[in-house]
């Protein structure tokens, strides 16, 4: 099985997910709503005490973070549908790649990152957010931003292929984001966080995106923020890549050996 | 062209196939007979690379579905029992797709996509019509179009006209039989004996995860012996009743159900009937409905499995009276 025919699969499949947003174009609603629900709490609920225009400017770059991670439980949702309703039993009867089911999963769903990302650029700009770098740095983190969202729709895909149903895959899609969003350096200073949270927030991969954002579209925190510190805080670009990559190397291979094992269940 | 070697899989402690051996030769339709629970679905499964067996192996065109999944699926089509068809997609994208993953090129795809959707009677719907809009025996035509594609050397379906009204059903049949005479090689599953007589040169009997009997429809009939006599009742006392008014002039009583029926040998065929029919007036036993008839695989499933068809024994074991778990319904979709 070579590559080339997973890509190939992979595509055929993407285009068939495409198909499918376009004519239920209602299951976009989450995608496009939840981003702008999370700008309004995080900007106007805590960022008054957080420090105002200063946090908004601070908060894009966590949102932007949260959301992409949030979207992988779009690839979990999905895929479990696929799965349960008959239609990979189709496609694991016919002469195709095995990785292509899930790739062209986790390769479709990017639309609905990039949609989801367009939004909550929107809603930055309309609070008095501002990209402050060259059209060329912004454009590279945007890019950045889709490979994470590109990594993170594995880890969704190991959920959908773990899960015996379509509620556990749903529920438990959903379940993993909070702490992996909201114990990083996302929506407050890594470095404010208490004890061993503080080593988990710094390592965190929400928190290099975000950090990495933010370094990219020119944001700085608000002025009584602990400057965080370390190497991952010092090198944010190089380690919101690698993390893209281990993540990618790590679930990758989880996900098509588990799509594999089906044939075992 | 399909051939299973000693097939064995277990779901827990449930033995769901014991020992399946099984061969289909080119150009042949193989019926594969069984009431639910059998091990029909099991099979078809394992044939399709969609499951792994426990022990043995099976191969599709020479190919091993356990070490070359990939050889056996480019050599397959299949068409399942609940239609797996994308509900938002039109039934040319449908079966555009299947051509794609098949490794054909988009526009021959779409050419063979077209062909099949005349040839299946469905390019009669609007352009762009879902087949989430089709009626069910729309869906099951996609779907066998789809096992259709990529003209396989070797088509399994299961049980595709459960669920379809007679002229669906016809057409299936016409389609099938058509497969057979082009050399394809046709494993069928069915609970309709009258499908499996209509279209299979052989049929196996499968119960309780293994082949109980093999042969041509007619072998398999002869097997069941001669004719019978069909009676019905209006009372339900006169079932019992008749019964041993039946036994005491030496005619073998074969069904007795709860639908007031019953069936008898008639060896003597007209002789029997006439017989039987006085040894019931001499009961007073009122009959509504009397008939004399060959045998169908009723009587041959009857035969093998020591009760009728779709009544399904308990987990496990496959004969004996005293495990009998009659189970109506079944019974009632047993019978087309």
């Amino acid at each position: 099985m070579s590559v080339l025919t997973a890509v190939r699969d992979g595509g055929i499949i993407a285009q068939r997910n495409f198909t499918n947003v376009r004519r239920t174009p209602g299951a976009l609603v989450t995608g496009v709503a939840q981003p702008i629900i999370f700008v309004l709490i995080m900007a106007f609920v805590f960022g008054g005490a957080l420090g105002g225009a200063e946090y908004r400017e601070f908060l894009i770059g966590g949102l932007l973070a949260q959301t992409l991670t949030f979207n992988s439980s779009f690839t979990a949702v999905y895929l479990a549908k696929d799965l349960h309703h008959g239609i990979v039993d189709r496609f694991r009867v016919l002469p195709m790649s095995r990785v292509g089911v899930v790739l062209g999963r986790t390769w479709s769903d990017l639309i609905t990152s990039v949609i989801s990302t367009v939004v909550l650029v929107l809603c930055g700009l309309a609070i008095g957010w501002r990209a402050t770098t060259d059209p060329l740095t912004v454009t590279l983190t945007f890019l950045l931003l889709l490979l994470y969202a590109f990594a993170i729709a594995w880890v969704g895909a190991v959920v959908a292929l773990t899960a015996r149903s379509v509620e556990v895959a749903q529920s438990l899609g959903l379940l993993w984001l909070f702490p992996v969003c909201f114990i990083s350096g996302a929506f407050v200073s890594a470095d404010s966080l208490p004890g061993p949270l503080q080593g988990i927030a710094a390592w965190n991969p929400v928190t290099a995106i975000a950090t990495a954002s933010r370094q990219g579209f020119g944001n700085s925190a608000p002025a009584q923020f602990q400057e965080a510190g370390g190497w991952p805080a010092e090198n944010a670009m190089l380690y919101a890549i690698l993390c893209c990559l281990a993540i990618i190397a790590a679930f990758a291979p989880i996900a098509v050996s588990q799509y594999r094992r089906i044939s075992k269940r | 062209m399909i051939s299973l070697q000693s097939i064995t899989k277990s779901f827990g402690t449930f033995q769901a196939l014991d020992g399946v051996n099984l061969e289909v030769p080119a150009g042949t339709v193989q019926g594969l007979l069984g009431p639910n629970g059998a091990g029909k679905t099991t099979t078809v499964r394992v044939l399709t690379t969609l499951l792994e067996p426990d022990g043995g192996d099976a191969s599709i065109a020479g190919h091993s579905v356990r070490t070359q999944g990939d050889a056996a699926r480019r050599s397959l089509g299949v068409s399942g029992q609940y239609a797996a068809v994308d509900d938002k997609l039109t039934g040319l994208e449908n079966l555009t797709l299947v051509g794609q993953l098949y490794g054909m090129r988009r526009r021959a795809a779409k050419a063979r996509a077209q062909e099949l959707l005349e040839h299946f009677r469905l390019d009669g719907v609007p352009m762009g019509q879902r087949a989430g809009s089709y009626s069910g025996g729309m869906r099951r035509r996609l779907d066998l179009a789809g096992a259709l594609v990529a003209r396989p050397p070797v088509v399994i379906l299961d049980e595709p006209t459960t669920g379809l009204d007679p002229r669906g059903r016809r057409d299936t049949w016409d389609a099938i039989s058509a497969l057979a005479e082009d050399g394809t090689a046709v494993l069928l599953t069915t609970q309709y004996l009258e499908e499996a007589d209509e279209l299979a040169d052989s049929i196996a009997v499968i119960d309780g995860g293994r082949i109980v009997a093999e042969g041509t429809p007619a072998a398999l009939k002869a097997q069941a012996g001669g004719s019978h006599i069909d009676l019905a009742f209006e009372l339900s006392d006169a079932v019992p009743a008749a019964r041993a008014a039946l036994s005491r002039i030496g005619l073998e009583v074969t069904a007795d159900d709860l639908s007031l029926r019953l069936s008898a040998t008639a060896p003597r065929r007209q002789e029997s009937l006439q017989a039987a029919l006085n040894a019931l007036a001499e009961a007073q036993i009122e009959v509504v409905e009397a008939s004399l008839r060959q045998p169908t695989l009723d009587d041959v499933f009857l035969k093998i499995t020591q009760r009728p068809a779709g009544v399904r024994a308990v987990e496990g074991s496959a004969t004996g009276p005293s495990t009998q778990h009659f189970d109506a319904p079944a019974r009632e979709e047993a019978r087309p």
